[in-house]
């Protein structure tokens, strides 16, 4: 097969940071070729180079596509030669149309007015390839995610794409959506259709990929064929090391009770239904405790409703702490109650992006650094040195922006925040997304000292291995119930989604 | 990972520019009224023969623009937390209007009228931020109707007539002038005295600051520069102390002002009820979901803000000695520009007290010196307008430059 693109010693520094340096990639039409890579390795500044964001002249080296020297001044010369980039955040406008997103830029016009009927026929059409049955003057808010992203893939179809990127697709879909988008991969790829997908699923990538280039540290480490594709070549490359075990090492120490949540159940905050309907479950000290369950089976909503009615009306149930009720109605009283909650989304919920690391691990315990509401600048800044050190926050200075941090970075400034409040239990909602493999491991460390010192951890999760890897125990939810409870021999993930699909339906 | 990732090597030099940014944003502001107030003094004299810093003149400056710095410290705290008051010009017109009519009308003593009127900015401020705060009003909208309304009350209030005059010690507000203790003869001592410790109180903030960041290894601000900048201030203030001093000492309405623009400076940089302001302004759901109140907070900073709005219009109405229904207009153009150019962010959760004192003194000076030279009106709006634009072109080229 011939090369489709081949981009050759591809270097480009930004102000003091040599980004790239001699990347080569070479693709070849009608594969899948998967990118891999730690945060911060390159990736996406190498397919900005790609696509035109970076004009040509801002960068060294050369890219041939079709055998034929490129020289992209945008994005819209990319585009005209079909090379169509979707990125991590989608781009569309939730409140138009299918329709009108699908053509936005370049809509289907006569005489400079909008075609409708030819608008809304072409979409039609666009949407059966991606398998999507949906009317096409639908607003796009009203979509899930999933669907959202086959209609990023479907505007690219409508460009004539020959070479679809796809930024980390499927890092905000849930398991079958996931799916739904791989198989459309491949089918597109029958159709002709060249793919470069960047993920950090090692899963996914051996799936449907026919080749993957690895990038450390802005250059190429490795080019692997088909059969050369194994989780732990991925991954030793990536980090340049071994990784001997995904999970570190951990001998469970498991104490008495130290948290029971009993008969919690939660309505919607604006329509009709319960969220939750009936939960229990306990965590007891030295125990990591999993919470399993597909996107929208409400685990989010379970921790959030419990951790200071954050979420949902019409709480009802009782939480213990130690042995006694505890009082979790309001987040400050949950937080006395010794009770944190790590967000699923630190960005918009967890941090302050604007504000230096040492202001976001104070935030909630200002008590802990004041007298009398009077601040004390040095407390703080010897606080957040403290878990600087501690967790291995990698920063020149916690008087350093938080924006500015890698996601694993920013994930130890939340963690930070919350064990300046002394809690006893931690519900850590997804704690490992979207931050590379040795971040994660890291993360999982810090997880395993926490329990060591006989606190309890709950770990929500949408990635089964890391569900099985660190939990003790792991309660199954669907549909807002918990509808089973595994200890770790027992857990596996056909148990697991044995469990989601068996309960299905069954919600009163 | 052992090997640095290249976004966190960047990130060094990052840091030190973003602190000499902010560094440098404080000191260019202080320079930037220099400039201004140099400006001014030269072409006045060279244009009208009057010297611009002469002890009339720069009581004037005082008298005419404490007004603004009192609302903007309010509105500083209302801008922080993701906020605007449109209504302040208004309610500072109604409540000079209440003060006159307790005053005048009903012949209250002047003890009781203060703290009444203070009372009702609470009350109007509580009334406005209970809807932002509680039923997620946009503010913009809230205060858009107070404007409004209470403009329409003061009318009402006043029967479209002025209402005037008031006793001397009401008036004292404004045009009083803090009596010398060493008795009468120039200069004023008390005024000299009171100005020296104020210095003198500066200089020794700012050192025992630079001991706490040496103590706590953050990098400090080089050492000529802190001298410079404290030698600086330490002879503007001097200069100012002496000519007050051997005019009428200084005016009662400085002392109101200097002693807020100090409380409110240690209530947002201090203490953890400004850290939660700024919290609430940079992220708002983080802040909640790390135990802050954040709607009490809200309502909290509209309260203030309706206090400092009806301590304003008491200064201006006892400045005027007379409540006028058309007083205020414009004022809230006046004070959110202040607090602009004084550097805060349209989005919150940033920006600081003696920037927006400094943003104040600019807008005021520009005011005074432009009707001394006797420039139009019309100009005199072209010009503030197009000096808001470049201070706040300045802070996003800046930002963008730094990214």
């Amino acid at each position: 097969m011939a090369a489709i693109l081949e981009m050759r010693g591809i270097g480009k520094s930004f102000p003091g940071v040599r980004a790239l340096d001699r990347v080569n990639l070479e693709v070849e039409a009608r594969e899948i070729h998967a990118i891999c890579g730690e945060n911060g390795a390159g990736k996406s500044t190498l397919m900005k180079v790609l696509s035109g964001v970076y004009p040509h002249g801002s960068y060294d080296g050369e890219i041939l596509y079709d055998g034929r020297t490129m020289q992209f001044r945008n994005i819209r010369d990319s585009e005209a030669e079909g090379i169509i980039i979707i990125h991590q955040e989608l781009a569309l406008v939730p409140q138009l149309s299918i329709g009108e997103n699908m053509f936005l830029g370049n809509e289907i016009t006569r005489g400079g007015v909008i075609d409708w009927p030819r608008t809304w026929a072409r979409t039609r059409e666009l949407l059966a390839k991606v398998g999507l049955d949906e009317n096409p003057t639908t607003p796009v808010e009203k979509l899930g995610v999933g669907k959202q992203q086959l209609i990023e893939i479907a505007k690219a179809l409508a460009k004539d794409v020959r070479l679809l990127i796809l930024d980390e697709p499927t890092a905000a879909l849930q398991e079958n959506d996931s799916a739904t988008l791989l198989k459309l991969l491949l089918e597109l790829k029958a159709q002709g259709v060249t793919s470069i997908l960047i993920s950090h699923k090692l899963n996914e990538i051996r799936r449907v990929a026919d080749r993957v280039t690895v990038i450390r540290d802005g250059s190429t480490v490795s080019t692997l064929t088909r059969d050369e594709i194994t989780e732990d070549r991925i991954i030793r490359d990536m980090v340049g090391r071994d990784l001997a075990h995904r999970y570190p090492e951990r001998v469970p120490q498991i104490g008495g009770e130290l948290m029971a949540v009993r008969n919690w159940t939660v309505w919607h905050p604006d329509q009709p239904r319960k969220v939750i309907d009936d939960a229990s479950f306990t965590v007891r000290r030295g125990e990591v405790v999993g919470i399993a369950g597909l996107m929208g089976s409400g685990r989010t909503e379970l921790a959030m409703s419990i951790f200071g009615r954050s979420f949902g009306r019409d709480i009802s149930g009782t939480v213990e702490i130690g042995g006694r009720p505890a009082d979790v109605s309001t987040v400050n009283r949950a937080i006395g109650a010794g009770l944190s909650y790590v967000t699923e989304d630190r960005k918009t919920l967890g941090l302050i992006l604007d504000e230096p690391i040492q202001r976001n691990v104070s935030l909630a315990n200002l008590a802990g650094i004041s007298a009398r509401g009077v601040l004390s600048r040095g407390r703080e800044k010897a606080v957040a040195e403290g878990y600087r050190r501690d967790l291995g926050i990698r920063t020149p200075s916690v008087l350093q922006q938080v924006v500015n941090l890698s996601g694993g970075n920013q994930q130890k400034v939340v963690l930070s925040k919350w064990l300046f409040t002394q809690p006893q239990v931690l519900i850590l909602d997804e704690p490992t997304r979207g931050i590379d493999v040795g971040a994660k491991f890291e993360i999982y460390a810090i997880m395993n000292r926490l329990v060591a010192e006989g606190r309890g951890v709950v770990m929500i999760s949408s990635e089964m291995p890391e569900l099985l890897g660190m939990c003790d125990r792991i309660y199954v939810m669907n549909e807002g119930r918990i509808v089973g409870e595994l200890t770790r021999d027992e857990a596996s993930q056909e148990r697991i989604m044995g469990m989601i699909l068996r309960s299905e339906g069954r919600a009163a | 990972m052992t090997v640095p990732q290249h976004d966190e090597l960047g990130v060094a030099g990052g840091a030190i520019r973003a602190r000499l940014g902010g560094g440098l944003r404080q000191n260019g502001m202080v320079l930037a009224l220099l400039a201004i107030v140099l400006f001014f003094v030269v072409v006045v004299r060279s244009t009208q023969g009057i010297d611009f810093l002469s002890a009339q003149n720069i009581t004037n400056l005082f008298l005419q623009n404490s007004y603004v710095i009192v609302m903007a410290l309010g509105m500083l705290l209302v801008i922080v937390s993701g906020h605007i008051d449109l209504s302040v010009g208004s309610v500072a017109a109604f409540t000079g209007a209440a003060s006159a009519f307790l005053t005048v009308k009903l012949g209250w003593p002047v003890w009781a009228v203060m703290p009444a009127v203070l009372m009702i900015g609470a009350l109007i401020g509580a009334a406005q931020g209970y809807w932002i705060a509680y039923w997620r009003i946009p503010s913009f909208i809230v205060t858009l109707a107070g404007m409004l309304v209470f403009r329409g009350l003061t009318l009402w209030l006043l029967q479209g007539q002025n209402i005037g005059p008031f006793p001397k010690a009401f008036q004292a507000l404004s045009t009083g002038f803090v009596g010398d203790v060493f008795g009468p003869d120039k200069p004023n001592f008390t005024a000299l005295i009171l100005v020296a410790l104020a210095a003198a109180a500066i200089v020794t903030s700012g050192l025992r600051a630079r001991a706490q960041d040496a103590a706590f290894g953050t990098e400090p601000e080089p050492a000529g520069l802190f001298w410079a900048r404290n030698a600086v201030v330490v002879a503007a203030l001097m200069f100012v102390g002496w000519k007050l001093a051997m005019f009428r000492g200084l005016p009662n309405v400085l002392i109101v002002m200097s002693v807020l623009v100090v409380l409110y400076a240690f209530v947002t940089e201090q203490t953890t009820l400004g850290r939660r302001i700024y919290a609430l302004g940079g992220n708002e759901k983080a802040a909640r979901l790390s135990g802050i109140k954040t709607d009490r907070l809200v309502f909290l900073t509209f309260v203030n803000m309706g206090v400092l709005a009806a301590l304003a219009g008491m200064i201006v109405t006892a400045r005027l000695n007379s409540a006028t229904p058309k007083a205020g207009v414009g004022f809230e153009l006046d004070v959110i520009a202040a607090v602009f150019i004084g550097g805060a962010s349209m989005s919150g959760g940033s920006g600081k007290i003696l920037g927006v004192v400094v943003g104040a003194l600019i807008m005021g000076v520009m005011n005074n010196g432009m009707s001394i030279m006797g420039i139009g009106i019309d100009y005199q709006q072209v010009i503030k307008g197009l000096v808001l634009l470049a201070a706040v072109i300045f802070d996003v080229y800046n930002k963008a430059k730094r990214a």
